[in-house]
């Protein structure tokens, strides 16, 4: 217990030297829109490194498949300032930018390159190539576009990996704890007092009235670590180590597709007989039917990706954004207004973590209900 | 962002936050008509928001 109170304390300190270092990084002049902006934009997005507060950085493994396996540390990688060459078939070549070049913003760039071998980091993707054999496009609506590159299929463990796999493993040992803790009696200690009302609030009020008594079984261990791991990933979310998991729609895809493929391969033949040949209207609408039925399948899974990537992205934006004013404000009053409402959507967002979990666990729950619902008459 | 997105990002705001409206105020009614079926009525008003929420931010993606 002690060891646990130190450990918080620890990290607590970790959370407030964050904050200052952040503070005193912020004194030279600098444009604080664009600069919030691109804080916002850079933590929506992955990254190759795990960055704890200002100067903190770790590096993380870089694993990619280019013909063959290549693996090395992300510290590798060297930021290197270039300028943009537009020929006139509005394609654009990279040329590096000395320390005497004064270049307009919008016409320079930067890209990360590797010291020891051809890749570089080119707006958080890896590329086989280094600046000099870039080409790029601009596309119609402005935006460039990179055309010469080998393809390359990219394994890293990236900052979501890592923590997705921590949490994983966090996971993994609360609820062998709670398992464990049942040999000795019938009431957990410890983390598991928490756990299992929440194990019991997902049988109970998810599992069994949306699947129903017969098949809810087969699908309690997927609803539980559905539930489980999505609520954890949002929490995380909320403490500043800064991760954003399941505001990256790779992971709601992931997981909406499980949920399809559970769907789908568990289904009985009355589901199957809903969507192809709808008992109890007229033959010509059963053909209309068909195919928005069929269609219907498919948007269901898509909703539930959307639903869980939007509100986590949302909720980060508008979060950091509200973090970011405190930095505008110019006296007290405007200061502490900020904090608290910022204190204030943090509490909503913590509210935002749970619901998320709990709707996307309950429409799962009402997908599997309506794969194995048995026959019956009224239609 | 150009002003058509603006308009029909505010068109899906007010379009979604009736509809949740609509479904957190009749929800209401129905509580205070039977309050013993409070947790079933809450569940029902959930999922509904969520599928309004859903087809609110999808749209916000396409504007």
């Amino acid at each position: 217990m002690r060891r646990k109170i130190n450990l918080l304390a620890l990290l607590f300190t970790l959370a407030i030297t964050s904050v200052t270092f952040a503070k005193s990084d912020n004194t030279d002049q600098k444009d604080t829109p664009e600069e919030v902006k691109g804080f916002i934009k850079h933590h929506l997005k992955d990254a190759h490194y795990f960055e704890l507060f200002h100067g903190a950085k770790m590096p993380l493994p870089i694993i990619v498949w280019d013909n063959g396996i290549q693996f090395f540390l992300s510290s590798d990688f060297k930021k290197v300032k270039v300028k943009e060459v537009t020929a006139p078939d509005s394609t654009i070549t990279f040329v590096p930018l000395s320390e005497s070049d004064t270049v307009a913003k919008e016409s320079s760039d930067y890209l990360y390159e590797s010291k020891s071998s051809n890749y570089s980091i080119f707006h958080g993707k890896i590329v086989a190539a280094k600046h000099g054999d870039m080409l790029l496009k601009l596309n119609s609506d402005g935006k460039k576009k990179l055309v010469s590159h080998s393809s390359l299929i990219d394994f890293s463990i990236t900052k979501n990996v890592l923590m997705t796999l921590l949490i994983c493993v966090l996971i993994f040992f609360l609820f062998t704890g709670l398992s464990k803790s049942y040999k000795k009696g019938p009431i957990p200690s410890g983390f598991g007092r928490l756990l299992e009302p929440l194990v019991l609030f997902i049988r109970d009020d998810i599992a069994i009235p949306n699947i129903g008594e017969k098949h809810y079984k087969r699908y309690m261990s997927y609803l539980l670590t559905v539930f489980f791991f999505i609520w954890i990933v949002n929490l995380a979310g909320m403490t500043p180590l800064g991760i954003n998991i399941t505001g990256n729609i790779a992971i709601t895809f992931s997981l909406a597709l499980i949920t399809y493929l559970i769907t789908q391969f568990t289904a009985n033949k009355n589901y199957w007989g809903h969507i192809f040949w709808m008992p109890g209207v007229p033959v010509p609408m059963k053909f209309v039917l068909m195919p928005i039925e069929l269609l219907g399948t498919i948007i269901k899974p898509f909703s539930l990706m959307i639903r869980l990537y939007a509100n986590i992205t949302a909720g980060h934006v508008v979060l950091m954004s509200l973090i970011g004013l405190v930095f505008f404000a110019s006296n007290l009053f405007a200061f502490g207004s900020f904090f608290g409402l910022t204190l204030f959507l943090g509490v909503i967002e913590l509210l935002v973590a749970f619901l998320q979990a709990y709707i996307f666990t309950m429409l799962t729950a009402l997908y599997f209900g309506a794969a194995v619902e048995e026959h019956h008459d009224e239609h | 962002m150009t002003i058509p997105n603006i308009v029909g990002a505010g068109l899906i705001v007010i379009g979604a936050g009736l509809g949740i409206g609509k479904i957190g105020g009749s929800a209401m009614d129905a509580i205070a008509r039977q309050p013993e079926a409070t947790s079933k009525i809450q569940t029902a008003m959930i999922i509904a928001a969520a599928l309004i929420e859903g087809i609110g931010f999808a749209a916000l993606f396409a504007a």
